[in-house]
């Protein structure tokens, strides 16, 4: 009987705190979503249809600042300001680089349509931003020259 | 483990600059005969509220440096930045606005 009882309660706790891991794991991977999709597209167009934007108009409301040429690929500097009205995201590509997307931002309430990053290109390459602004999607391209790639060794 | 941070938070015409530093070696799969090691995703938070979600790719240079900028804020803002890697690895660091 005494055993039986101990037994019971041994499930019930190992019942509740499997609830209760589960329930904390589950917020952690929620805030780590990667887009898994458009990161491992290897070219621009299924980047941007990963993204859910296939066929965003051009738009002189993205500003982008980068060198015309790049010195070192390894590190070069990009600022992106976005100037449309109600921007909620800004995802930046690097057409010819072997995965062109490198990077996308979600902007929150408190948060203005800007990041400055350092980005490696193999090439020359144009770069292409794409910003969502009131649920649509803008597009602009500058392109950089790179004398010495910086993707590989 | 994982590097040191670094940032500063400053206020500047009416908004807040944020720049902070991660030390992350950001491994290409070229590098790393398909081994890739890079930071996925990061958060900024004010005052424990997040502002901006953001996911990179192996494209990102080593010990990346970012600029963000916040609509208005205050002196003593606690700014929060966060990183988690595609090995499981994460770092924070936090700063208040000076």
């Amino acid at each position: 009987m005494m055993n039986d009882s101990r037994r019971g309660l041994l499930k019930a706790a190992g019942a509740v705190a499997a609830v209760l891991i589960g329930g904390l794991l589950k917020p952690a991977l929620a805030l780590a979503a990667w887009n898994k999709d458009a990161f491992a597209a290897k070219s621009a167009a299924d980047a941007l249809k990963g993204l859910g934007s296939p066929n965003a108009e051009a738009s002189k409301g993205i500003v982008i600042e980068a060198p015309q040429i790049a010195e070192n690929g390894a590190v070069v500097p990009i600022e992106i300001t976005s100037t449309l009205a109600g921007t909620t995201s800004i995802a930046v590509l690097i057409e010819k680089n072997p995965f062109p997307l490198a990077a996308k931002f979600d902007f929150m309430e408190g948060a203005l349509p800007f990041v400055k990053l350092n980005a490696k290109m193999g090439e020359t390459s144009d770069v292409r931003v794409l910003a969502t602004a009131g649920g649509k999607h803008y597009s602009a391209t500058k392109e950089i020259k790179v004398t010495i790639g910086g993707c590989g060794g | 483990m994982a590097g040191p941070m670094k940032m500063r938070a400053t206020l500047a015409g009416g908004n807040t600059d944020v720049r902070v530093l991660m030390t992350h070696p950001m491994a290409t799969a070229q590098q790393t005969k398909g081994e890739p090691h890079f930071i996925q995703n990061i958060t900024v938070k004010v005052n424990g509220k997040p502002v901006i979600e953001g996911e990179m790719s192996q494209a990102i240079s080593r010990n990346p440096v970012f600029s963000f900028r916040l609509k208005g804020g205050a002196k003593g803002d606690k700014i929060e930045v966060s990183w988690l890697d595609n090995k499981g690895e994460t770092n924070k660091t936090e700063t208040a606005v000076a």
